[in-house]
């Protein structure tokens, strides 16, 4: 949101000129918030006011400085952020501004730009034109890319606060198993109808748990039904979801009957070999070798999904990106438009997706072990609900509600 | 004062000034200023008179000239360039008579006691037409005095002392339409008295009056005004000012307060 921060000296409590103005700023559709404010002791003494002005666009914000101008406010004079060129491709230069995952502006030629993508541990680069600002990954810094340096001309926002109350203000604060999970999920599903009906996008970030757990089948549903845009796991889910597609195992347990199959140890090799020699997920799906799970659900509906692995998986799936850095811009590519991300069972991917989102999105951690969400709050995602449950309880809960 | 030799109107920086239509008539500007000035010396003032200058028809109002406070002269910074030509005329008259010249800063406008007047030991300030209310600060802090800004909402009332009359240290006449809410809120919180003129009287320029003591010099014909004056016990001079009127400024335009 275009903002300034504009200053008022003189007898600006008895003159009513500060209720003026803040009545001005609301008059015009703008908001303010009062950074500071210093009222004289005596009669004679003169008051001063520093005011953070906010508008939707900023030819309102525009108006509305003209207009406080004639009432005495006038804009603090805030200096540029200082550009250096990156002297080599990968680093930064020293002490470079190191981002929040929080909207951010920077001065620049006197205006303030959005930085876009915000992303917490990254630089901010400014296209030559000093029109455009975005943050920027250290592996991806070319020599020559100015990048901002120290704090002169830097203002982040702090997460705004929704008048209403809800589960993402009183939830977040805390991780405890006891909390009523029944009023979280319904929440949750308010939060994920509330951002597909605008246009958001609903990202899900899932372990194998939920495939372990009999989970899959609230998922594949979610799917199909539409409520997921990306999917982001790792190797073993996939694995899992489509062993039980070919066998009705999951790591040789049948998930119908809770006991071993035989030689059911194999079967999770057994499918991986299936799909690399289908050439991967798509093709299988495709064959009609693949016709039922997870990621069939996702293949079918087109649905962008990210499959990060790790150095314990098996095979890997032929769409596993193994390069970490590259699965970090993969990721960061399907985000864009994201509201809301669920993250099930799984620590360090919904770490990695903490990461890379910005601080509006809406992040809600289920799993078992309380530290996962601990983890993730304490990496820099401070705007998790954590829940502590068994996963499949919680999606099964999720898609009830979610079909009401 | 400054006699109305070269009064006439070459310029239109208001809504009463119409060169065309209405003119100014400089001999009749001349009897009815010598009525004036002999009317406030009869009441006992101290005329000082600032030699008039060709070219320069708005030099009578010397009200803009600034703002006197012992010593010092706050110095006026026009809004338009037609009376900025008349900043160095009143910086000699007020050298030459050995008072210290307070410039402000020259982003600010100020048109001196047309837009700031005392009441008590708080000043007064309109702004927006021809004042800027930045300035308002820097002429505090020179008087070490409370300013309290009046934004001045209707064009024909540009100046401050064209709605808003001090008449002693706690009453004061004001036209209550030419402020805004906040502006005629803060007027009824900080005078005691207030007389609120009526738009027919605040259009005679009723507001733009004089005070000598109790007595109050103004444009004739301000019945109503008149009646509440000598209610509360002021007696009222009744002065024909008319040519001025075509200038936009009556009897207070005419004079700068010297002490």
């Amino acid at each position: 949101m275009p903002t300034e921060t504009v200053e008022l000296h003189g007898h600006i409590i008895d003159s009513l000129t500060l209720p003026k103005v803040l009545d001005e700023v609301m008059n015009y559709g703008g908001t303010f918030e009062i950074i500071e404010i210093t009222i004289g002791h005596r009669r004679e003494d003169s008051s001063q006011a520093r005011v953070r002005v906010s508008a939707p666009a900023q030819e309102i914000l525009d108006t509305i400085l003209s207009r406080i101008k004639q009432l005495g406010a006038a804009p603090v004079l805030e200096k540029d952020a200082v550009l250096v060129p990156a002297d080599r491709d990968g680093t930064f230069p020293e002490n470079f501004y190191c981002t929040t995952n929080l909207q951010t502006f920077i001065r620049c030629q006197e205006r303030w730009l959005e930085v876009a993508r915000p992303e917490m541990d990254c630089g901010i680069w400014v296209d030559p034109d000093r029109k455009h600002a975005a943050t920027m990954p250290i592996h991806l810094v070319k020599k020559g890319d100015r990048i901002i340096v120290g704090h002169q001309g830097i203002r982040v926002t702090p997460l705004e606060r929704s008048p209403e109350r809800n589960v993402f203000e009183f939830m977040a604060s805390s991780v405890s198993s006891e909390k009523p999970k029944g009023i979280v999920i319904k929440e949750v599903s308010a939060q994920i109808r509330a951002a597909k009906k605008e246009g958001g996008r609903v990202m899900v970030v899932a372990g194998p748990a939920v495939v372990h757990t009999g989970a899959g089948t609230h998922l594949e549903r979610l799917i199909e039904a539409g409520w997921v845009d990306v999917l982001f796991t790792g190797n073993a889910l996939a694995v899992h979801d489509i062993e039980q597609a070919l066998y009705g195992t999951s790591l040789g347990i049948y998930l119908e009957k809770g006991i071993p199959a035989k030689e059911g140890h194999e079967h999770h090799m057994r499918a991986i070999n299936t799909i690399r020699r289908a050439g991967g997920i798509r093709p299988a799906v495709e064959q009609g070798i693949l016709k039922s799970g997870i990621m069939a659900a996702c293949v079918r509906k087109g649905i962008e999904f990210v499959l990060a692995g790790s150095i314990r998986d098996d095979g890997p799936l032929p769409e596993v990106t193994t390069d970490m850095v590259s699965a970090q811009d993969a990721l960061r590519k399907v985000l864009p438009g994201m509201s809301v991300c669920v993250m099930i069972a799984t620590m360090l991917h919904s770490i990695a997706a903490g990461n890379l989102l910005p601080a509006s999105v809406k992040l809600v951690c289920v799993d078992i072990n309380p530290a996962v969400v601990t983890k993730l709050t304490d990496r820099g995602s401070f705007q998790a609900v954590g829940l502590v449950t068994d996963v499949e309880p919680f999606l099964r809960e999720l898609w009830k509600n979610l079909t009401e | 004062m400054c006699p109305p030799d070269y009064y006439r109107i070459e310029y239109e920086i208001n809504p009463w000034m119409d060169r065309r239509r209405r003119p100014a008539d400089t001999s009749l500007a001349v009897k009815q200023w010598q009525a004036l000035y002999a009317r406030l010396t009869t009441l006992g003032a101290t005329v000082k008179l600032l030699t008039p200058v060709p070219g320069l028809p708005d030099l009578v109002f010397t009200a803009n000239a600034g703002l006197v406070a012992g010593e010092k002269f706050i110095r006026s910074n026009f809004r338009f360039p037609q009376r900025q030509r008349e900043i160095p005329v009143f910086e000699t008259w007020f050298k030459e008579r050995g008072c210290r010249i307070l410039p402000l800063p020259a982003a600010a406008c100020f048109e001196g006691e047309g837009d700031a007047l005392p009441v008590g030991k708080t000043l007064f300030a309109g702004y927006r037409m021809r004042s800027d209310i930045q300035s308002h600060q820097t002429i505090g802090e020179i008087l070490g005095c409370e300013v309290l800004s009046l934004e001045l909402a209707d064009p024909r009332f540009y100046h401050l002392d064209t709605c808003f009359c001090p008449l002693d240290g706690r009453t004061a006449l004001y036209f209550p339409e030419a402020f805004d809410e906040y502006g005629r809120k803060v007027v009824a919180a900080s005078v005691s008295e207030l007389i609120p003129v009526a738009a027919e009287d605040a259009l005679r320029f009723g507001c733009n009056a004089i005070m000598v003591g109790k007595d109050v010099v103004l444009q004739a014909g301000c019945e109503g005004l008149n009646r509440d004056l000598r209610r509360r016990g002021f007696t009222v001079h009744e002065l024909d000012l008319s040519e001025f009127h075509k200038a936009g400024g009556s009897a207070k335009c005419l004079v700068l307060r010297l002490n």
